[in-house]
């Protein structure tokens, strides 16, 4: 039998501390990235007086950087996406957490990790080439590159996501609600709406959270089918017309402008804002995430 | 309302109700899965006409509508790669920590939030940091180093917390007994915990660099090259790569021949799914051949 030598003792506090290190590198990225963000897009203020930040003209090359219109488009497309997904999703995981039988379920699991996969700008391609064709004919719209293109495919970026979240939350909830439910005389039907979903709420709630989350923050997808046109939205008719999002904005224009111009830093400036949107919305997803750890913790003690 | 004896004809009511309710749901994980079967099958079926060796080995030409697209192959095999150097020690180094060193404390809750914000941020913000950073900070101009590490960084959470969870997976006890037998900290981690992880460390690499590998949004500013007509010899050359390309070829060259444009998909798809397939048989080799 081999006799395993101990390691050195400083070569193990060396070890230790490099992992210590990166451990703790991801808050030094997120640190890094909100900084940089800052110190290119902060001085947009500076240069570009706030009325005209908040008007609703998008025309840079005039000097027109109105960012509301680019917000209210992604927050229609975020909004059609999340009507179309969150239903979709939620249905798909509860088939497959309580519904389905065991060899569907190991059907159906890979193949939605497959969707999450799928490269936006593939989703793109299809978008530009069959759904939009197929959507313009069908709903006798005058262009198929809409808001509601956009949903739609981001739905399908956001599914995965709800899916996997949601199927995970309903997984956690221990077999012994259901048996209660079941003996007490309740049908599956009803231990599901009624025992299983409100006991997995939280976890079903930071799905929902973070499909949004993915959904705003999609950029390829949405810079291809959605028209690009900077519209601000005022109706829900909007949903059928061109928008832009902030990110399909920052994705087409960056590539144009010159480092440092107004141009520039208000590209970065809305980078902000998306950074903050996702921080928002990650912070109540894992604010969620947290108390009911806490509490199943506590049902546990 | 649940205690309360049902006559059976409600009986019958109830169950009827919920035959019709999870054939709903049923149509509804069909409607979501049918449609990917079909992308998948469809860019297969439009796509396999424009495959020949030409194609996947040649350099394109005639402003594109012609010829191969190696280059896009070779730049995205390279950006998978650099990603993997940059995001894999480090995402596998703090998921040790997470799992391994640190007690819970307001600082691991710290990193905590922050992983979960990393996989929050959009892509094209990603972008933006890799641009302000990298490219003008750093000084590594637009290039395969820039897109690289920038592709890193947004991997990362996707491999820290999957790498953590396979970590957490193997028994308390296979640590104790290392222990006991007089082995370190890091002999037991090295020795005992990494091995039986491996299989779910792996999973979460591959999905974590697949998901690299088709994004575009942060390799437009970082490394993207519109068309390069030869293969990047360091890494400071700038790219081309795959979904870069699709997204070229779909929206910015007029008059594409839609065979070219539906071969880059594929390619792409294949690229992207056979990680997707190897991580899906990793998986579930290992939880077959579990013994704990």
């Amino acid at each position: 039998m081999k006799i395993m030598k101990s390691t050195p003792a400083w070569i193990e506090i060396i070890i230790a501390s490099l992992i210590k290190t990166c451990g703790y590198s991801a808050i030094v990225f997120v640190g890094m990235i909100f900084f940089f963000l800052l110190s290119e897009g902060l001085p947009t203020l500076a240069k570009v007086p706030l009325q005209t930040l908040v008007s609703t003209r998008w025309y840079p090359i005039e000097g027109y950087f109105g960012i509301t219109p680019l917000l209210g488009g992604s927050l229609v497309v975020t909004l059609g996406a999340t009507l179309v997904g969150v239903p979709v999703g939620l249905g798909t995981a509860i088939f497959i957490a309580e519904v389905a039988p065991r060899w569907a379920r190991e059907l159906l699991k890979p193949l939605v990790e497959v969707l999450g996969g799928l490269p936006s700008v593939v989703l793109g391609f299809l978008g530009i080439l069959i759904l939009s064709p197929f959507l313009r004919q069908f709903l006798d719209l005058p262009t198929g590159l809409t808001a509601f293109t956009g949903s739609l495919l981001l739905a399908g970026i956001a599914i995965p996501t709800i899916v996997s979240v949601a199927e995970d939350a309903l997984d956690a909830v221990p077999r012994s609600y259901r048996d209660a439910a079941l003996a007490l005389g309740a049908t599956e039907w009803q231990t599901i709406w009624l025992v299983t979903l409100p006991a997995a709420r939280s976890g079903v709630l930071t799905a929902v959270m973070l499909g949004i989350g993915r959904a705003i923050g999609e950029t390829m997808t949405v810079m291809m089918v959605t028209g690009n046109a900077p519209v601000l939205p005022t109706s829900i008719s909007a949903l059928f017309s061109p928008i832009r999002t902030m990110t399909a904005t920052i994705a087409a224009e960056m590539g144009e402008v010159a480092t440092g111009s107004a141009h520039y830093q208000v590209l970065f400036f809305i980078g902000i804002v998306l950074f903050m949107i996702s921080l928002a919305i990650n912070v109540i997803a894992s604010a969620v995430v947290f108390r009911q750890r806490r509490r199943s913790e506590r049902i546990l003690s | 309302m649940l205690i309360r004896i049902t006559a059976p004809k409600r009986q019958r009511a109830r169950h009827l109700a919920q035959r019709l309710g999870f054939s709903v749901l049923g149509l509804i994980a069909i409607g979501t899965v049918a449609p990917i079967l079909l992308v998948v099958v469809y860019i297969a079926i439009q796509g396999t006409p424009a495959i020949s060796l030409e194609f996947l080995a040649g350099f394109p030409s005639n402003g594109m509508r012609s010829g191969g697209i190696l280059p896009a192959i070779v730049g995205t095999f390279y950006l998978t790669v650099g990603t993997a150097i940059f995001s894999v020690p480090l995402g596998i180094g703090a998921a040790i920590y997470l799992s391994e060193y640190a007690a819970e404390s307001r600082w691991t809750r710290m990193i905590r939030i922050a992983i979960i914000n990393l996989a929050g941020i959009p892509s094209v913000v990603y972008g933006l940091f890799g641009l302000g950073i990298f490219v003008i900070f750093l000084q590594f101009g637009t290039s395969i180093l820039a897109g690289s590490l920038t592709l890193a960084i947004m991997t990362l959470p996707v491999i820290i917390s999957t790498a953590e969870e396979a970590l957490r997976a193997v028994p308390q006890a296979f640590r104790v007994v290392s222990i006991s037998l007089g082995a370190t900290r890091w002999q037991t981690i090295r020795r005992i915990v990494l091995p039986q992880a491996l299989p779910g460390i792996l999973t979460g690499i591959i999905l974590g660099l697949e998901r690299a590998a088709g994004e575009t949004a942060p390799i437009l500013f970082t490394v993207a090259a519109f068309f390069l007509p030869r293969l990047p010899r360091s890494p400071f050359d700038a790219t081309m790569a795959l979904p870069y390309h699709l997204f070229v070829i779909a929206t910015q060259v007029p008059g594409m021949p839609i065979q070219i444009q539906y071969g880059t998909a594929l390619v792409l798809l294949v690229f992207v799914l056979s990680m997707n397939i190897i991580a899906t048989v990793i998986r579930s080799r290992a939880r077959a051949r579990r013994q704990w």
